[in-house]
């Protein structure tokens, strides 16, 4: 086990020093000089100069990428090129937004598709089952910005059942108000998609030699199909929710512009449109360092639900 | 992922194109959505003669108009009839769509293939590469390049492509990796044929049933990432009408007048729900597990 999480962390390790460079790459051959779009199209030859100087930007390109490695790993990733605030403090203070809205909309997700899925497959080809395949394909059609405007158009607008603008913290109350109707726009999709993946799990599960092992000796219905065969269905359906976390992060960006509510995505969207480089170098690493976590989580998943899966 | 779960297929006999076929006809739900797609690729196509109104003409006095006669969708904050702009957002969203999607599958099998082929550090770099991709947001990942390099057209197809590469590149790697061994591969290597010659003339016609499915599921995907650039701002410049602007400029209106996002929205909805359908339709097809129980 120890000697896995030493490998996995050392992946993890080669994975972002590999889109750190990317970043760094990136960020300077785009198009467009950062000094000159900071100050305007009538700065000054000498301001813009001077600006390369306190940025940095006028240091031979290999030193460039050495005190980038190096700030970024003693956690100084420099200052926002707009706002003037430390880029790891901006994006920590709405980091808790994001997360709590893909956590709660994939929580959402396993509890409405699992037992779905398992219900369609036990019934296959039978009506429940019709009716689930085409309401998870019809629900994987949403794109998050749809489900969003129409659930915000009915329950915030005509029926004021929640604010319009979901940002509100503070009490569990006001929590709880600010993240249903973002969450359920979210957790639509990847109940649907987590629908279909357990259902087509089982199929192949219920079929195998144990599971009628299991119901040769008698074993009661319930037992066959909740202990036997979802608990052997368990590893495809977690390596999906793992791969859709990292959907749900950037469907968020959707969510949260239709919802007014801060997060990562915002962020994002901002950074982009004034080009704050600075910012957009960090909310890259903090993405990749999302999907390297919830890979590392899934891959310790797999060891609980499957004592066969070797962690070595 | 752990390494049992990333290991190649085993190997199967990749279906044909004719059981392919024969199987998708057996599917009724899958014809629906041909139909539907069918549809909405004629409306596209004949924009011009079906569209009630010029897409780009402005008119103050029927600013904001529900449905009427005259309008049947109603009328945009310019007074732009939302029916001509669907329309011919419907060609903008296609053509998006539909040339990311055969770029993805052109650059994503060529990769997975050589990747399969050539096997060993190359395969394993290239594949490394290929997941670091997947496993990045591909909304995030689109958004900062159509971002960076300008909501045109052919960056826009060129992102979407990029963000769809992998699943490709995955789905060509692991029946490449199967059909390598057989034996009318060795007899192709033994008469001296080339690298490329064997990789698209004897694999590829192999594979390309999965790709082909694959490229309708990915086509559904593409459709909603389009609109969802175009409604963050990030699609073709307006006046051009796309469904994501569309929606976009519907929602700040919404409070007085719902029907301007409604009617592009349901549109996307319809258009990603047929794609998936046909594609679900096809992966049922090949799928050789499903085909012979039912």
């Amino acid at each position: 086990m120890t000697a896995f999480l030493i490998r996995r962390a050392a992946l993890a390790i080669v994975t972002l020093f590999a889109v750190l460079t990317f970043v760094f790459v990136i960020v300077r051959i785009l198009p467009g000089d950062p000094a000159q779009l900071i100050l305007g199209d009538q700065a000054s030859r000498e301001a813009i100069e001077a600006l390369h100087v306190r940025l940095g930007l006028d240091q031979p390109i290999a030193l460039q990428y050495a005190s980038f490695l190096g700030n970024a790993l003693r956690g100084d990733w420099g200052v926002s090129m707009v706002t003037g605030q430390p880029v790891l403090a901006e994006v920590l203070s709405v980091l808790p937004w994001t997360i709590d809205l893909t956590l709660v909309s994939l929580a959402l997700g396993i509890v409405i598709g699992v037992p779905l899925g398992v219900w369609a497959a036990v019934r296959r080809n039978r009506f429940v089952d019709y009716v689930v395949r085409i309401a998870s394909l019809a629900g994987l059609s949403f794109p998050a910005f749809v489900s969003a405007v129409i659930l915000l158009f009915l329950f915030a607008i005509e029926w004021r059942w929640f604010p319009v603008i979901s940002a509100r913290k503070g009490s569990l109350g006001a929590w709880t108000q600010s993240i249903t109707l973002p969450a359920i726009s979210l957790g639509l999709n990847s109940a649907a998609y987590i629908t279909r993946v357990t259902r087509s799990a089982m199929l192949e599960v219920l079929s195998e030699d144990y599971v009628r092992t299991a119901r040769a000796k008698g074993a009661p219905e319930r037992i066959v199909v909740w202990r036997h065969a979802l608990r052997n269905a368990l590893i495809p359906i977690i390596t999906v929710a793992g791969l859709y976390m990292s959907t749900l992060i950037g469907n968020s960006v959707l969510t949260e512009i239709v919802f007014s509510r801060p997060g990562l995505g915002k962020l994002i969207v901002g950074a982009l449109s004034q080009r704050d480089y600075t910012m957009l170098q960090g909310m890259m690493v903090i993405y990749t360092l999302a999907v390297v976590v919830v890979n590392l989580l899934s891959d310790l998943a797999y060891g609980f639900v499957d004592p066969r899966v070797k962690l070595g | 992922m752990t390494d049992a779960l990333s290991a190649p297929a085993p190997r199967r006999a990749p279906a044909g194109l004719a059981t392919l076929l024969r199987a998708f006809n057996a599917n009724k739900a899958s014809w629906v959505g041909l139909a539907i797609v069918a549809l909405v690729v004629l409306a596209a196509l004949f924009a011009p003669f079906i569209a009630p109104h010029d897409p780009l003409e402005q008119d103050v006095l029927d600013r904001l108009k529900p449905p009427t006669a005259e309008h049947w969708l109603g009328t945009d904050y310019y007074g732009r009839d939302t029916l001509s702009r669907l329309l011919y957002g419907a060609r903008i969203s296609l053509v998006i769509s539909l040339s990311a999607t055969l770029i993805a599958m052109a650059a994503g099998a060529a990769v997975g293939m050589l990747a399969g082929w050539r096997g060993g550090r190359f395969d394993a770099v290239t594949m490394q590469a290929m997941d670091m991709l997947l496993a990045f947001p591909s909304l995030i990942l689109g958004l900062i390049l159509v971002a960076m390099l300008g909501p045109t057209m052919a960056n826009i197809i060129a992102a979407i492509a990029l963000t769809s590469l992998p699943t490709f590149a995955r789905i060509a790697r692991a029946p490449t990796i199967a059909l390598k061994g057989r034996d009318f591969i060795e007899a192709g290597r033994a008469l001296g044929f080339s690298d490329t010659r064997i990789l698209c003339g004897h694999i590829l016609p192999n594979i390309f049933p999965e790709i082909l499915v694959m490229g309708a599921l990915w086509l559904a995907n593409a459709v909603r990432t389009e609109a969802s650039l175009a409604f963050i701002g990030l699609g073709l410049k307006p006046p051009t009408p796309t469904w994501g602007g569309m929606i976009r400029e519907g929602f700040e209106n919404i409070l007085d007048s719902a029907w301007l996002a409604i009617a592009p929205s349901v549109a996307v909805l319809i258009v990603v729900f047929a794609v998936n359908l046909l594609g679900d339709g096809l992966r049922d097809a090949i799928d050789p597990k499903l085909r012979n129980e039912t």
